[in-house]
């Protein structure tokens, strides 16, 4: 990526610059979410059918491919905590007698639903004709939809993934899980769409998701610079929100994502840092690599907890739970089913500890990180068990200042502001220790 | 003199420290955290600063006041004249407080009754103060709040047995007017007050009076210059001076650590409300750190629930344990079920001494599970914070460590609880000279 250096004259000038940056694309974003959101509103209207799946291992092309629209749970119930809403579905769905440690995305799902599966944007959701589970590597998603199932009585489309437990996809994983989009998961989306299965259209769609996925990970690899010009975690959650819902594959992705990368990589000649709530980040001090989901509830005073003291996320694993194409997967026209089979076998937590190991270390020598940050999520057993391991692996391969957080995803009440902003803070000074003592 | 000032502001405490221009530890100063923070700090530096005073008296005394063998009584006896008067202070301020209580409208009915127990119980308070600061005598709390009020307390009960007003209406009005005083300050100057205790000081031990006034005086009104405060702890945003003079308090007690005991590598604080597991290099600069969240279960409020709920002295409840006989196991260290364990365990007919010993070796399971997180243990290791003065949790946690890491070296300094302090006024230290160097 080219790096010109171009001064701006002032503070301002550079914030003026970085506010019509952000406009564009973050308006576009938007505008493709509230979209997405509306047309599930109108599906029913419409006359098209719905499948509920969920984001890691996710088969939106072959979905597309029936004209069905796919609903995904858990972006409901992470939208849903960022409006403050999942405090009482969480409240209804433990009246209802879900456990206070089951996963709360579940929680503020099933709670959503109670109270009339009104939307994240305030538009009812339609009731699923299908539940496609393409991703079974998380337990607590067969779990999920058995619950939906019974919610709903409607079918249950089933894909087994197998685990990569030995850190490669073989020919024979592959294999299975192509067998089984050919004998089961295609031969159901015909019959609940009525529709037959057009490998042409889904060839287009492929080489359409690999454009955008190319243009994705130049975004996201462009934090190896510095300053970085994005925060590749808190920002970076709003750059895959089409890629990883309902818009890989589509003409509106790849625009996007080429407008996305066009105004990162000016930023990044620019030398601006990455877009906060507050106007860009100006003075970069600490470059981290992050591990584990965000929380939701108290995203805004979460993230200011990092950009307030000029911690910038130059790399993280959550990013990639939708796919990890910095590692060269591409979704591959010319292999329309083995690489959607490689697809949802290789969504990050799908990959063994080693190799999780493996990867963060890479992305902390890659992107010249300070430090690396783990944020135990109580709720998500995919991806905190293990975490603990990984630190101190992380710790004693890279050198690297390691440091250890716990929230949730959805539940307000395990977000701890004073004891996170505490840990947060220490771990910025002991970053800085190390770094004078060098 | 040039100073350094570390404070750290902890939840239940609020320590201070002064260092001399050299680094070297001059004085030390704590005091409860109360319902204000900035008073606190306020309180413990002041404390600190008194300390050092003191310090400075103690060998002006040697060099020059000639008392001879009588100079330790004669110290003694200052400072706990000192005290006493601090002491009245604050209680001549909490009676004004009370009475004017006594005003409110909801007093009609009983005002006279009510003036007449509080005349009793101030009277009583007083008096048993003057024993409790008899030169030599160990007071149950270093805190007016801790000492005031379980004096009124007792002699609330006897008045209300006797017929006075109700226990609960005396133990209210104490109760509405601890927390004013509290965040109240001192008002005479640290020279009024030294005057006051030398008047407490018996005849015999007074040597030369005007000679020693003379240097009482002195002494009081030497100037210190406070060249930098650095300030540590959960309460350190509340401080009210600029952020790059506030410092974690990981940072700071895995600091203070390392100049205690410089071999140190794994320090455990267990504090009020958060227990740390802390690794450092042998710079005592932090390398990894686990600290409890969410729960603050077998932190040191635990033992304070403990300690009220046998209504003994928090200090009391370790030697107790001491004298445990059989190792009672208990699982919980839930705070607030801590009551109900010890309660359930007593009908199950064991000892206090045995459930108390249990007790201990619960929170320090706890924070061995935070030590294995932070990356376990690695000798030489230091324990810090409150709970390292209870000699039950330092035994439980000998035990406890050795069983998992093997045989290594515990330490614990005599001014455990000032660590953290200590590592922010050496922050201040470096500040200066880093800034010196600069220049």
């Amino acid at each position: 990526m080219s790096t010109t250096f171009v001064n701006l004259s002032s503070a301002e000038e550079r914030r003026a610059a970085a506010n019509a940056i952000k406009d564009q694309s973050q308006e576009r974003q938007k505008e493709l979410i509230a979209g997405y959101f509306s047309s599930l509103a109108q599906a029913k209207a419409n006359g098209k059918k719905v499948i509920y799946t969920f984001v890691p291992g996710n088969l939106t092309e072959l979905i597309a491919n029936f004209d069905l629209l796919p609903v995904l749970p858990e972006i409901n119930a992470l939208q849903n905590g960022m409006r403050g809403r999942t405090g009482d579905f969480i409240h209804l769905a433990e009246k209802g007698g879900h456990s206070e440690d089951v996963c709360t995305y579940v929680k503020a799902d099933i709670g959503m639903l109670r109270s009339g599966n009104v939307g994240p944007t305030g538009e009812p959701l339609p009731k699923p004709d299908a539940l496609l589970l393409s991703y079974t590597g998380c337990f607590t998603f067969l779990k999920w939809f058995e619950l939906l199932r019974a919610e709903y009585d409607c079918p249950v489309i089933m894909l087994h993934t197998p685990y990569q437990g030995s850190g490669q996809i073989t020919p024979a994983m592959r294999e299975y899980v192509v067998k089984q989009l050919r004998e089961v998961v295609i031969p159901k989306l015909e019959e609940i769409s009525g529709k037959r299965y057009d490998e042409e259209k889904l060839k287009a769609a492929l080489a359409r998701s690999a454009r955008a996925e190319e243009d994705l990970v130049g975004v996201l690899e462009s934090a190896k610079c510095k300053p970085s010009p994005i925060d590749a975690y808190f920002g970076g959650v709003y750059y895959i929100g089409p890629i990883f819902t309902a818009f890989r594959g589509t003409q509106e992705a790849v625009d996007y994502y080429q407008l996305l990368r066009r105004e990162v990589e000016e930023r990044a000649a620019k030398k601006l840092g990455p877009v906060t709530p507050e106007g860009a980040l100006e003075h970069e001090r600490y470059r981290l690599v992050v591990e584990g989901p965000p929380n939701w509830t108290s995203f805004r005073e979460f993230w200011k907890m990092f950009y307030g003291e000029g911690a910038v996320v130059v790399a993280s694993s959550y990013t990639k739970v939708g796919g990890l194409y910095d590692r060269g997967f591409r979704h591959d026209a010319s292999r329309p089913l083995e690489s959607l089979a490689d697809y949802c076998m290789g969504c990050y937590t799908n990959l063994s500890l080693p190799d999780r190991i493996d990867l963060l270390a890479r992305y902390i020598e890659d992107y010249e990180a300070d430090g690396f940050l783990i944020n135990s999520v109580k709720s998500c057993n995919s991806f905190s068990s293990g975490q603990l391991l990984i630190l101190r692996e992380l710790e004693r391969r890279t050198g690297r200042a390691g440091g250890f957080i716990e929230s949730d995803l959805v539940d307000p009440r395990y977000f701890s502001a004073a004891n996170i902003k505490n840990r947060l803070e220490s771990y910025f000074q002991m970053i800085e220790a190390k770094r004078q003592r060098v | 003199m040039e100073c350094l000032i570390g404070i750290d502001l902890g939840s239940t405490t609020t320590k201070a420290v002064v260092l001399d221009g050299e680094g070297r530890l001059v004085g030390r100063g704590i005091t409860n955290s109360r319902s204000n923070y900035d008073v606190a700090a306020k309180v413990a530096k002041s404390e600190a600063l008194i300390n050092v005073r003191f310090e400075m008296l103690k060998r002006a005394l040697r060099e020059e006041a000639r008392l001879g063998e009588t100079l330790a009584s004669f110290e003694a006896s200052l400072l706990a004249g000192y005290r006493l008067e601090c002491f009245l202070g604050s209680l001549r301020r909490l009676e004004a407080h009370c009475r004017r209580d006594l005003e409110n409208a909801r007093f009609e009915d009983d005002r006279p009754a009510m003036q007449e127990a509080l005349q009793r119980i101030f009277a009583g308070v007083e008096a048993s103060a003057r024993r409790v600061f008899e030169p030599g005598s160990v007071a149950r709390s270093d805190f007016f709040r801790d000492l005031a009020g379980s004096s009124y307390v007792e002699l609330a009960a006897q008045v209300a047995r006797a017929g006075g007003p109700s226990f609960d209406r005396l133990v209210g009005v104490y109760d509405r007017n601890i927390i004013p005083v509290e965040n109240e300050t001192e008002t005479r100057s640290f020279e009024e007050l030294l005057l006051e205790a030398f008047a407490h000081v018996p005849a015999p031990l007074r040597g030369d009076e005007r000679a020693i006034e003379r240097l009482l005086r002195e002494v009081s009104t030497r100037n210190f210059e406070v060249v930098r405060t650095v300030g540590t702890g959960y309460g350190r945003v509340r401080l009210p001076f600029p952020k790059d003079c506030i410092r974690s308090e990981i940072l700071c007690h895995g600091l203070g650590a390392h100049l205690m005991f410089p071999a140190t590598r794994t320090v455990l604080d267990i504090g009020g409300q958060d227990t740390k597991a802390i690794q450092i290099d042998d710079q005592g600069v932090v390398t990894s750190f686990q600290m409890n969240d969410r729960c603050a279960a077998g932190c040191g409020r635990y033992l304070g629930y403990i300690a009220d709920e046998m209504n003994i002295g928090l200090h009391e409840l370790g030697p107790m344990a001491m004298q445990a006989r059989r190792r009672v196991k208990i699982n919980s260290t839930c705070t607030v079920f801590a009551g109900a364990e010890f309660r359930d365990r007593l009908a199950a007919g064991q000892s206090r001494e045995d459930i108390v010993a249990g007790l201990h070796r619960a929170i320090i399971l706890r924070a061995m599970s935070l030590l294995a997180r932070s990356g376990g243990i690695a000798n030489e290791f230091t324990f810090t914070g409150g709970v390292a003065k209870n000699p039950a949790a330092v035994r439980a946690l000998r035990e406890v460590a050795e069983e998992n890491y093997g045989k290594l070296t515990l330490n614990i300094a005599p001014d455990s609880i000032y660590t953290g302090a200590i590592g922010a006024a050496t922050f201040a230290l470096r500040d200066v000279l880093a800034a010196a160097r600069q220049s």
